[in-house]
């Protein structure tokens, strides 16, 4: 049965009533229509679905939606835009980073809570902190690139 | 050109055409109002031979460009837009590239073969300069002064002391002027005027390295997908697929999803979905719908044996492509012989997601929005399978989740067109991750064959190399059929599985040499799980993986040097310098094996080379590979790529390409292995079918560019995934002494091999 649930995203409050079993990314993405968390998996094993959730890295595909009641959800459009973009997102652009795009949203939202945690970060610590991504395109040096670029201009 | 112009216009004609069925000819008055042109009514039809078909200047003096293939984020339509504002002299700044829709442009084939810019430019570039000669010549006309005598820069012609600007003499008009055409669709489709397009030493923004259009829009998270697509009065739908290959339902129990809003079950023929009014309820409801599937027999083979499979199966097609000399007198003759087998397992196409595609079905019409890389044929395909003339349905390209040759997207748009039709409103279909990695179109799973003979100096006298294989056409190349497709096949298009395979593209010249290749029928003709079809650069990693390992172990065989054993029977002029600037770049250390070996704890480290070929792009590349003796782990850690597809126009998005080449063919070398059992596949996720991670990418891709200003633009966006297996193959034995013949070399492969 639905149940009425309240969420903040990027600032805004909105209510919707949903199952809570329902993953959150349907409720961001065909609820509100924010559709920048994409479905990958559905399994929590790509990242294409990540928000921000008080400033963690979620999994939207396997965060009920229940559980995201009153918490703060942060997607990649509310990480930063062209005007006031997020370091990680700047260094994006400059690099160039993106083939299809369609991982971008993980690695940008989890790469962002990284740095948050480790400011300077070793090479080793950013492959280490970014495994459990995929990108199929295989963009990943770009994305090295630009996450060692984002954390000399963070 | 501006990224957000080309965005914006995206997502409103979307707007446009979400809200209402429209006419072919209607979106592009929305685009022209859109770049604030007001371009009148009275367009000439979408047609090759039609100037209007291919640009268009705006009363804003902006241009747009016309291209019938599309840009997986490889940066195509920045390519296209700079040779499209050097044959105009406009800015590059005010070229606009509208791409994949075939309501506003003519098939050009889509994204196919690395052909992008080596074939896709040659239209864009003569229309462009036919509009340009066009409009010299009424500048002529109206500044008084002859054309000869007129110069253009920045899409304003001067002469005699007077100026014209493109825009007062043709913005927001059309050119209504016709172009001669080769009378072919699709790659080869080409148009000529009586314009002589530029020399390449007239060229200012081709050779730039001009940012893509289309990064922004993804990073921040502002422009859609095709998984983003919505129109009004949409339904979501899921596609069920049976458990055992090859079943199909026989009874349905529509009762059992009664709890799900809307929810219903479409069935044609051996085709069953759910539609539902939400997403969620679609998703769960393909979940909970109870169905009897036929009785099926589990027909695959172990797994285990599939190259035995290979090697037993009777011959479908047999092709010798090369045949030079009197190869087998010449192993009679032989003082020893070479000989070594190589096997290469089917992979998946394995997007990032789960192809997703939207149809709105209508009597007498249709839209399509796709993912596909081939909307044309998309198009065409959806018309067949709901019975509509081709004209009749307008296929729409958008950024889908990844797209690396015949992938899991027309069949999410067959799916779609059959769910709408069923339920007379807009379908949306987006499959589950083990629909995406399970159903999609495999790359064909192959034993290839290598043999040397060796006479007593140490000289090749006799080379063969043959490769049989699955069909790497059983799926045909594009959607246009609906028999290549699951729905298409479920609802009785029967699939005819065309044979196709392919030879070493290189230009050893052996005493004698011969080449060819074999294919056998599929395991499962109908609606199968392992069909074969095109994965980025066809059939060209298992090839020259075989071909090139067996190049460096009839080197060994004669104690050669891997690059000098090459440059001994390379002929191509072109082949030759990339090879050793290749070589030279990496420093590389000439002598027989073992001459590029070390050792320090667990870490056996080596260096390997190989080459190829494909459609006139040389790529060479030499690659450092650490082993974990007591793992298996392979880590490829530094590539030196050496590049030659011509002429360069753009290279900081060719070293991109490259750069994503090399790292997907490392993980297709190192991991990537479908897996089935006798029922269907079982690589059905990340975990299952797993691929490069960060922690395993490369350290560094150096490229090597070399530039051939007077050479046309061949192809980026395969050739340098061709000759990397071989490289990482080579590499490892160079480290180890252990040669691995089966691909993916996983950790556990090589550790068996290592003990
Ligand atoms: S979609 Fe959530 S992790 Fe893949
Ligand atoms: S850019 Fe396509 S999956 Fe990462």
């Amino acid at each position: 049965m639905t149940q009425r649930i309240s969420l903040s995203v990027n600032g805004r409050v909105q209510t919707i009533d949903a199952d809570p079993d329902m993953p959150l990314l349907y409720a961001l993405r065909n609820d509100l229509g924010l559709s920048n968390p994409h479905f990958g998996c559905g399994l929590a094993q790509c990242g294409a679905c990540t928000v921000h959730i008080d400033g963690e890295p979620v999994r939207s595909c396997v965060t009920p939606v229940s559980a995201a009641d009153g918490v703060q959800i942060t997607t990649l459009a509310g990480l930063g835009t062209p005007e006031k973009p997020h370091p990680v997102q700047k260094a994006y652009v400059d690099e160039q980073v993106p083939q299809c795009g369609y991982c971008v949203n993980g690695w940008i939202m989890t790469a962002a809570a990284f740095l948050k945690k480790t400011p300077k970060p070793t090479d080793g610590q950013i492959r280490e902190a970014l495994s459990g991504l995929k990108c199929r395109c295989g963009t990943h040096l770009a994305i090295l690139r630009a996450v060692k670029r984002a954390a000399a201009i963070g | 050109m501006n990224a957000i112009n080309l965005s914006l216009s995206r997502r409103q004609l979307l707007q446009s055409t979400g809200a209402l069925i429209v006419t072919t000819a209607a979106p592009v008055e929305a685009l022209a109002q859109l770049a604030g042109s007001a371009v009148p009514a009275g367009k000439p039809p979408l047609h090759p031979t039609e100037l209007d078909s291919w640009v268009a200047v705006g009363a804003d003096g902006n241009v747009t460009a016309f291209f019938g293939k599309m840009d997986m984020g490889q940066g195509v339509d920045v390519a296209i837009g700079q040779i499209v504002a050097d044959e105009l002299d406009v800015p590059y700044g005010r070229v606009t590239v509208v791409m994949g829709d075939s309501g506003l442009t003519c098939n050009q084939g889509g994204a196919s073969g690395s052909t992008g810019i080596q074939t896709g430019a040659n239209a864009l570039r003569n229309a462009s300069a036919e509009a340009r000669r066009l409009l010299l010549e009424q500048a002529a006309q109206r500044l008084g002064v002859p054309a000869e005598q007129c110069q253009v820069a920045d899409g304003v012609i001067t002469g005699g002391g007077k100026r014209v600007t493109y825009a007062e003499l043709i913005g927001g008009k059309y050119f209504q002027h016709k172009l001669e055409w080769n009378n072919q669709w699709g790659n080869p489709l080409n148009v000529t005027g009586k314009a002589k397009p530029k020399s390449p030493d007239q060229y200012k923004v081709v050779g730039q390295s001009i940012p893509r259009n289309d990064v922004a829009g993804k990073v921040y998270g502002t422009d859609d997908f095709v998984t983003d697509i919505s129109v009004p009065g949409m339904l979501h739908g899921r596609v069920i697929r049976p458990e055992t290959a090859g079943a199909v339902p026989v009874s349905v129990d529509e009762s059992s999803i009664r709890e799900f809003k809307g929810a219903r079950v479409v069935r044609k023929g051996d085709f069953i979905g759910v539609v539902a009014e939400k997403e969620w309820d679609a998703i769960q409801a393909a979940e909970k719908l109870k169905i009897t599937w036929s009785n099926a027999p589990s027909i695959f083979p172990d797994q285990p044996s599939i190259y035995d499979h290979i090697r037993k199966a009777p011959v479908a097609r047999h092709t010798v492509e090369a045949n030079v000399g009197d190869v087998d007198a010449a192993f009679a003759g032989g003082a020893r012989i070479v000989e070594a087998e190589y096997e290469w397992p089917f992979q998946s196409h394995a997007c990032m997601g789960p192809a997703c595609a939207v149809v709105d079905a209508r009597p007498g019409e249709a839209t399509v929005w796709t993912g596909s890389q081939k909307p044309h044929f998309v198009g065409q395909g959806v018309a067949k399978i709901l019975d509509l003339p081709a004209d009749k349905v307008r296929a729409i390209w958008i950024m889908g989740p990844g797209s690396y040759g015949r992938n899991d997207s027309g069949d999410a748009a067959h799916d779609a067109a059959v769910m709408s039709q069923a339920v007379g409103r807009p379908v949306r279909v987006q499959g589950a991750r083990h629909e995406g990695h399970g159903w999609d179109p495999k790359g064909p799973a192959s034993v290839h064959r290598g043999r040397a003979a060796i006479d007593a100096q140490g000289n090749v006298v006799a080379y063969e190399f043959m490769s049989k294989g699955f069909s790497r056409i059983d799926m045909a190349t594009n959607e246009s059929n609906p028999s290549d497709t699951l729905a298409g096949m479920l609802v009785g298009f029967p699939n005819a599985t065309q044979h196709g395979f392919g030879v070493p593209a290189e230009s050893y010249a052996f005493a004698t040499k011969r080449t060819g290749w074999e294919t056998i029928a599929p395991l499962l003709t109908k609606a199968s799980p392992l069909r074969t079809g095109h994965l980025r650069d066809p059939v060209g990693p298992q090839i020259h993986f075989a071909s090139e390992s067996f190049i460096d172990e009839i080197a060994t065989a004669v104690g050669a040097d891997p690059v000098e054993f090459r440059l001994r029977h390379v002929k191509d002029p072109r082949d030759i310098e990339v090879i050793k600037a290749t070589a030279e770049k990496a420093a590389w250390k000439a002598g027989p094996a073992g001459t590029r070996r070390t050792a320090s704890g667990d870490t056996l480290a080596g260096r390997g080379f190989a080459y190829s070929t494909r459609n006139g792009t040389v790529v060479a590349v030499v690659c450092d590979v650490e082993v974990n003796r007591r793992t298996g782990a392979v880590w490829a850690r530094r590539f030196v790529v050496g590049h030659d597809c011509g002429i360069i126009v753009n290279p900081a998005a060719l070293r991109l390409c490259i750069e994503g080449n090399v790292v997907q063919a490392v993980s297709r070398a190192l991991w990537e292995e479908v897996t089935f059992d006798n029922k269907s596949v079982t690589s059905n996720d990340w975990l299952s079918y797993p691929i490069l991670d960060m922690t395993e990418a490369p350290e560094s891709v150096e490229c090597v560019l070399i530039n051939r200003p007077a050479m046309n633009p061949r192809g980026a966006g395969e050739p340098s995934t061709r000759p990397m297996a071989g490289a990482v193959a080579n590499a490892i034995f160079e480290a180890t002494g252990v040669r691995i013949r089966r691909a993916p070399f996983t950790p556990d492969r090589v550790k068996a091999a290592l003990a």
